[in-house]
């Protein structure tokens, strides 16, 4: 039985035999790689998340202020509200024909932490919060009636704070849980939504209505402030809410809406396009993501040098294992592929193990985005790094060997065979 | 028939102070196919350099060496390796086998750069020297006799034409010497291997027809 067995059987060996620094020169390229790939899918997969994920609206009517926080406080319920704007706005855009759907959102109460927004029936019923994807309870529930005391819970929250349908919970007043604010009305959950991977699983939706009567709450509409009396209907005029979230029936409505608001009016607020206002956050903290994608490139070089340091220094202890090679046969180049191969087969386990680290980053990375977003990274989603990245490691690990390799190369067979005294 | 013709060979070493010394000069020198010939020789007088021109670890000065046909001194480094990887195989006082692999592995090593590996060639010759019970041993696992029958062992691995052993009984007792020699002697023979062996044993070198004084080769 004959057989050829390449060199990796010299260097399998090779790197059987040192062992330990094998080990830790694979673990340091392991971060790297690791470091590397995380940073840039996490970004990747980040920014496609809060830019374009699954909103659902193509805009935000709020109050006079920043767009950003409009729609951090919106869509991905983050940020305090910038204020409110008077109920009549919003039947005003509800009603503009160029407005394919406009829902109000009234905020300013959580339950332990989880936001409770006061919205409109047709949030269930004709939005779409992923295009032709619409909300849908689990089995064992339904939406709420707007004119009582209850509550869907998004998933993220329902799973957190235990509730399912029947529940009963009381809000509490602020976005910041503080369990003296404890309101006394009293809710029923009516309703677990399915999992929608985007911030609205860790809301909890309550008629809007219901937010305007919890005790406590001033309205001020109108200008003056009114407080929601029991039995008594409240009148639009006193109504005020948080927010619009609107969807267009085109595009250039956007513009025309744009121009109305933002520039020509002083009273409110347009975010649109939402994606354009969040990538201008990421813009804003890019330079975050290059500190991080920095350190990683570093923590690959140092690898990388890890590498070469660990094989230069074990040459001359291995000078005479490449004579004895030379002595049977062995070319100057193969001594040298075979150094070569050794430094890129420490840089392929690093980069294979290197996966595992990214796994590990990714899934402690998107639990936290999770938490505080309710978006869920995906860990298996591709990324061109996950190719690009370990053959630029393994080529930068087969670099690092070329100065030990080109030492071992230059063995003297002779005197490296001599017997030694 | 003729395997190897050494004609006019000269080596000279530079010393670190700069003065040149020549340690080769071999007018003529011969073995025949499956011919085996010890060559008795004090330490420092050169048998190693010879031995190493031979199998074109060291390239001479001036000089021929004819090994199968084919002129080594005209022949580049690489060729040279190949001409030492299918032609030669090399025994050596301390053994040289590489530490990290086992029996077997060295063994196999030894046609890893010439005929290809055959293991089941490989498992043969350690058999045949007594090791098969060892095969997956590591070197350190060996006695010092045993060490060197593996050393055997890879050195008739590719199926060379010439072997050369430079003091192979250097760091074995008079016992494991005697079976060492005897075990060169055997497996070249039962291979058609030439054996050129380098001593100042005279136990080794009472044990070969031809024994020629290196000096009376090398006239320097």
């Amino acid at each position: 039985m004959k057989k050829r067995i390449g060199l990796f059987f010299i260097v399998q060996r090779s790197l059987r035999q040192h062992a330990l620094s094998t080990l830790i020169t694979t673990l340091s390229i392991a971060l790297g790689t690791g470091l590397v790939i995380a940073v840039i899918a996490i970004r990747a997969q980040s920014v496609s998340a809060f830019t374009g994920g699954p909103i659902g609206f193509d805009a935000v009517l709020g109050a006079r202020g920043s767009p950003l926080q409009l729609v951090l406080n919106t869509v991905f319920h983050l940020e305090t509200s910038p204020g409110n704007i008077p109920w009549t706005m919003y039947q005003a855009v509800k009603n503009d024909p160029r407005v394919e759907l406009a829902i109000p959102y009234a905020l300013g109460d959580n339950y332990y932490g989880f936001r409770i927004v006061g919205t409109a029936t047709e949030l269930f019923t004709e939005f779409e919060y992923r295009k032709g994807v619409r909300f849908r309870t689990q089995a064992d529930g339904r939406f709420f009636d707007p004119n009582r005391q209850e509550a869907v819970v998004g998933s993220y929250a329902a799973q957190k704070l235990g509730l399912t349908a029947g529940d009963r919970f009381n809000p509490y007043h602020g976005l910041v849980f503080d369990e003296s604010m404890r309101h006394d009305e009293e809710y029923i959950v009516v309703g677990v939504l399915e999992p929608t991977n985007s911030p609205s699983d860790r809301v909890i939706w309550i008629p809007i209505e219901g937010i305007y009567r919890l005790d406590g709450h001033v309205l001020r509409g109108s200008g003056e402030e009114y407080v929601a009396q029991p039995g008594q209907e409240i009148p639009d005029a006193h109504k005020e809410v948080s927010a619009v979230m609107l969807k267009f029936r085109n595009p250039q409505i956007g513009f025309m809406m744009d121009a109305m608001i933002n520039k020509q009016g002083k009273v409110a607020t347009l975010a649109w396009p939402i994606g354009a206002v969040m990538a201008g956050l990421f813009d804003k903290i890019g330079w975050i993501n290059q500190i991080l994608a920095l350190v990683s490139y570093l923590v690959v070089l140092v690898a990388a040098g890890s590498i070469l340091a660990s094989i230069y220094n074990s040459i001359n202890e291995r000078r005479r294992e490449f004579a004895i090679l030379r002595s049977l046969g062995a070319r100057r180049k193969t001594v040298f592929t075979v150094i070569v191969l050794e430094a890129a087969s420490i840089a392929a386990l690093g980069v294979i193990i290197g996966f595992i680290v990214y796994g590990a980053i990714f899934t402690s990375a998107s639990a936290i985005v999770r938490a505080q977003t309710g978006i869920v990274l995906d860990l298996l989603k591709f990324h061109p790094v996950f190719l690009v990245a370990p053959v630029c490691v393994i080529l930068l690990g087969m670099a690092a060997g070329v100065v030990p390799a080109f030492k071992a190369y230059q063995t003297d067979v002779s005197t490296n065979l001599a017997p030694i005294s | 028939m003729s395997l190897l013709t050494v004609t006019n060979l000269e080596k000279t070493y530079v010393s670190p102070e700069g003065s040149q010394s020549r340690i080769i000069n071999v007018p003529h020198f011969e073995i025949d196919a499956g011919a085996q010939i010890a060559l008795r020789g004090s330490s420092g007088t050169g048998k190693t350099t010879f031995l190493n021109l031979i199998a074109g670890i060291l390239q001479a000065d001036r000089g021929s060496i004819s090994l199968a046909g084919e002129e080594i001194t005209a022949l580049s480094e690489s060729e040279r390796d190949r001409l030492r990887a299918h032609y030669i195989g090399y025994i050596f006082q301390t053994f040289n086998l590489l530490a990290g692999y086992t029996a077997l592995e060295n063994v196999m090593l030894g046609m890893m750069f010439g005929t290809g590996i055959d293991t089941d060639f490989a498992q043969h010759l350690l058999e045949r020297v007594g090791l098969g019970d060892r095969m997956q041993y590591r070197p350190s696992q060996l006695s010092v006799g045993q060490q060197q029958r593996v050393a055997v062992a890879r050195a008739i691995a590719n199926r060379p034409r010439l072997v050369l052993a430079d003091e192979p009984t250097g760091n074995l007792d008079y016992h494991h010497a005697n079976e060492a020699v005897t075990l060169i002697r055997e497996i070249c023979y039962e291979n058609n291997a030439a054996v050129l062996i380098v001593s100042h044993d005279p136990e080794v070198l009472g044990r070969f027809k031809e024994a020629k004084d290196f000096t009376q080769v090398n006239r320097v």
